[in-house]
């Protein structure tokens, strides 16, 4: 592949029709840091966080309070609200993602919402799940990784997939007042605490304890959902009375007791750590250049990590500014977003119905927020290419080009898309192709077109 | 799928050169079936595999301990989860044992560690880097390609140096005849996608005959889908089927009966497909580690160590549970926490696989756990 062709396909979403190969490739992939929307047009119809938060809650208020034979209409009336607020999320997703005008950018989303993931297999995420990215994720990945850790932990939608919201200090206030009832259903849950190291900043079998998570725990107890009629609240509450008192050590430093503070202090160390840095830097590369990234890129990116504090938009730079990163080897294979996302710009369009678009998703095996593990999606070729699923989008390719094929000529198309980076194989068997609409296909399933 | 489709696929696949995906024509040196059911996400054997003789069960559990009343009965210290009547009455058929307190080497508790380590069979880790699966296939024939994965991808375990296809239904609409043939020539000269393309036309070839009910995903239907491929005589004799969804930090109770009456559908499914071959079939049922012995302070359990695992079939010799019981009692938990392991889960998969296959044990446990010390030998597991 080619300069251009990487810049579009390889660190951007693929090219649209309208789409100019970058003379420049570096230069535009830098310049769209500084015009990155966090909130483009597709997300700005969207309910925000607060809004969606304040609606679960009241919807358990009303459970709560309703009588036992009106409970099973209110919970199927939520349900279909909740389907209501994922689609349309889901739907301005993909239309951010087929609109945009910095696909650089806009792919840091997509990686950044994996990075901290959450899944609406966990019911209650299904409504959160777009404002998590529209709130905790969007308006922080130009700024300092330690801001992010914070937006993206404390929002509601991570809080309830972790399992924090109920989490109680064995002798907090609550803990104490459970104990006295003889109930013992208020307690230390560790899923967060045990996430954030092993996912989110340190990365797994970095040095930390058994005894490191617990404690972890006991700081984040507190961190919770507004309560119960306290609608139009910020969606985030420390709550004292569920606070394990004492000073916490974490990783051999020691904590004084601070409430909210004492949680936030052991993340903004974290967000800091050498292995915090090695561990972003390595899935970045990963993420960007090849499956196994070259050691010496990994070194490069967590150097600049550590240098700047954290500083995300010097760690991008530093990737983009990488020879390596612009090896002319496919150094990636699509997931099935990425493809589907990069098929759909190819043929212009700007926004696909939400149910049809996780459909497709679905059936290729990346359903849109439901990786289904905090761990999010795998990002290496062993998770996506498979024989089945590799079937599955020539399925896909097949209807898209049915779709296309009276406006789209894809011998004119695919040298836009891969720009001086067609190979010969691909080139012959479109021309030989026996309809416009297999000639698409057959590019959308092309070994060019199948990986970045 | 039609016939003349079926016919197609057999043409195309016999198009494309080697590396041919085949489930051998010819008749299999074994008649024994394998399948291996993974448990994604740490299944609480506690909850599973009740010990209802334990008197430090109920304390430790709380509100979520299965009352010994409504567990199924199996012996006189353990009982099954409600929602596993199936397996229930295979056990009473002795067609069914269940292994309690067992884990791998794994003693951290990283889901995506453990089942690193539970699918290559390693000590640490990511330090092997393909499946003990892949190594089974590879000691049973030649060809070696007789394994095939129930899941959209080929889990860590069917890994390694031979190809294994994966099949899971799938609602979209078949492609046309001439692009199949069109892609088979645009990835003849791409060894990556070739080998993949071969095997997913072998693999459609297979389930030409499934219900496209199947495609519904109900764990009954997707038992009796897989059995479909396992019952042919020409089919493959080694499978692995996915499941998740056994994280259960909060909202244990339910969420557990729900994942608990799916695998009963699953391996009923599964007997009913396999038709008489359900006599010569072993399924196997672990998970990466246990949960906490104690109910955490949220209707959950947390990342723990020791486990339970199931031997299913009509080949076992059941009606038993396998436990060396460590207790519950404080100072009997494993890090003052969690149920201790007793049992090791390799020594049950290699054990298991010897006896399926008629192998030298020894052999079989060297190869798919090359670094583990031979633990102590379980009872015979099969009939003879």
């Amino acid at each position: 592949m080619m300069p251009p062709s990487i810049a579009l396909n390889r660190f951007g979403l693929g090219a649209r029709p309208d789409d100019r190969p970058p003379d420049d490739p570096r230069r535009w992939l830098l310049s769209q840091l500084e015009r990155f929307d966090p909130l483009p047009a597709p997300w700005r119809a969207l309910p925000r966080t607060p809004q969606l938060a304040a609606g679960w809650v009241a919807h358990q208020r009303a459970l709560r309070q309703a009588p036992q034979e009106q409970r099973s209409s209110l919970r199927e009336a939520w349900r279909d609200s909740e389907g209501q607020t994922y689609r349309a999320a889901l739907g301005a997703r993909v239309a951010g993602a087929l609109q945009t005008a910095t696909p650089f950018a806009e792919r840091l989303v997509h990686f950044w919402a994996n990075h901290f993931a959450v899944s609406v297999d966990k019911r209650p995420v299904t409504s959160l799940a777009g404002g998590f990215e529209a709130d905790a994720i969007r308006p922080h990945i130009l700024g300092r990784f330690e801001d992010l850790l914070l937006a993206a932990v404390r929002h509601p939608a991570m809080l309830v997939y972790l399992d924090q919201v109920r989490s109680t200090g064995p002798d907090s206030v609550a803990g104490r007042r459970a104990r006295r009832r003889g109930g013992n259903n208020a307690g230390l849950n560790e899923n967060l605490a045990r996430e954030i190291l092993e996912l989110h900043t340190l990365g797994v079998r970095s040095g930390y304890t058994q005894d490191d998570v617990t404690e972890f725990a006991r700081a984040l107890t507190g961190w919770t959902l507004p309560q119960d009629g306290e609608e139009g609240a910020a969606p985030f509450r420390f709550a004292p009375a569920l606070h394990e008192p004492g000073s916490r050590r974490v990783l051999g430093r020691s904590h004084a007791p601070g409430g909210e503070e004492q949680a936030r202090a052991i993340l903004r160390e974290l967000a800091t750590a050498p292995a915090t840095a090695e561990h972003i830097a390595r899935k970045l590369a990963r993420h960007f250049v090849a499956d196994e990234p070259p050691a010496a890129l990994v070194r490069r990116l967590a150097e600049a990590f550590l240098r700047s504090g954290g500083d995300l938009p010097n760690v991008y730079r530093e990737l983009v500014l990488a020879p390596d990163a612009w090896a002319p080897g496919p150094g990636k294979f699509k997931s099935p977003w990425d493809w589907s996302i990069s098929s759909l710009r190819a043929l212009g369009r700007r926004e696909m119905p939400a149910q049809a678009a996780a459909n497709v998703l679905n059936q290729l095996g990346q359903p849109v927020w439901r990786p289904g593990s905090p761990a999010g999606y795998g990002d290496t070729a062993a998770a996506w290419a498979a024989p089945d699923a590799l079937l599955r989008r020539v399925e896909v390719a097949q209807r898209l080009g049915a779709q296309a094929a009276a406006m789209v000529d894809a011998r004119t198309l695919a040298p836009q898309v891969l720009p001086a980076s067609l190979s010969q194989a691909t080139r012959l068997a479109i021309a030989r192709a026996d309809s416009p609409a297999t000639a698409l296909a057959l590019l959308f399933a092309s070994p060019d077109f199948l990986r970045r | 799928m039609s016939l003349d489709r079926r016919a197609f696929l057999a043409r195309a696949a016999a198009l494309l050169a080697a590396p041919r995906v085949a489930f051998a024509g010819d008749a299999l040196p074994t008649a024994r079936r394998f399948v291996f059911i993974i448990q994604r996400g740490a299944a609480d054997g506690l909850h599973t595999l009740i010990p209802t003789a334990d008197p430090h069960y109920a304390r430790l559990r709380g509100a979520l301990a299965i009352d010994p009343e409504t567990a199924l009965k199996l012996d006189g210290s353990f009982g099954l989860h409600p929602s596993l009547a199936t397996l229930h009455g295979l056990y009473q058929a002795g067609q069914a044992s269940f292994v309690h307190a067992i884990a791998s080497p794994y003693r951290e508790r990283s889901h995506f560690d453990g089942q690193n380590i539970l699918e290559t069979g390693g000590r640490t880790p990511f330090a092997v880097k393909d499946g003990w699966m892949n190594r089974l296939v590879g000691m049973l024939s030649q060809r070696g390609r007789d394994a095939i994965a129930f899941a959209p991808t080929v889990p860590m375990a069917l890994r390694g140096a031979l190809a294994v296809p994966s099949y899971a239904p799938s609602g979209l609409p078949d492609a046309n005849e001439d692009l199949m043939q069109r892609v088979a020539q645009l990835y003849a000269h791409d060894a990556e996608l070739h080998a993949l393309w071969s095997a997913a036309l072998e693999a459609r070839g297979m389930a030409g005959g499934a219900d496209p009910r199947a495609r519904r995903q109900a764990p009954g239907e997707l038992g009796r889908m897989a059995a479909g491929f396992l019952a042919r005589a020409d089919g493959p004799r080694i499978a692995m089927i996915d499941t998740g969804g056994w994280d259960t930090h909060t909202g244990q109770g339910g969420r557990l009966a729900a994942q608990l009456r799916n695998l009963d559908a699953l391996v009923g499914g599964l007997r009913q497909g396999l038709g008489p071959a359900w006599m010569d079939t072993v399924v196997l049922v672990a998970t990466e580690f246990g949960r906490t012995a104690a109910a955490n302070g949220t209707g959950g359990t947390d990342h723990g160590t020791g486990a339970a695992a199931m031997l299913l079939g009509g080949a076992v010799q059941g009606g038993r549970v396998l436990a060396d019981w460590p207790g519950l009692a404080p100072a009997d938990l494993f890090e003052g926490r969690d149920l201790r392991p007793t049992l090791g889960l390799d020594t049950l998969i290699a054990q298991a696989c010897a006896e399926t296959f008629r192998l030298d044990p020894g052999r079989m446990a060297r190869t798919l756990f090359p670094d583990t010390p031979g633990g102590k030998a379980l009872p015979q597991l099969l009939r003879s």
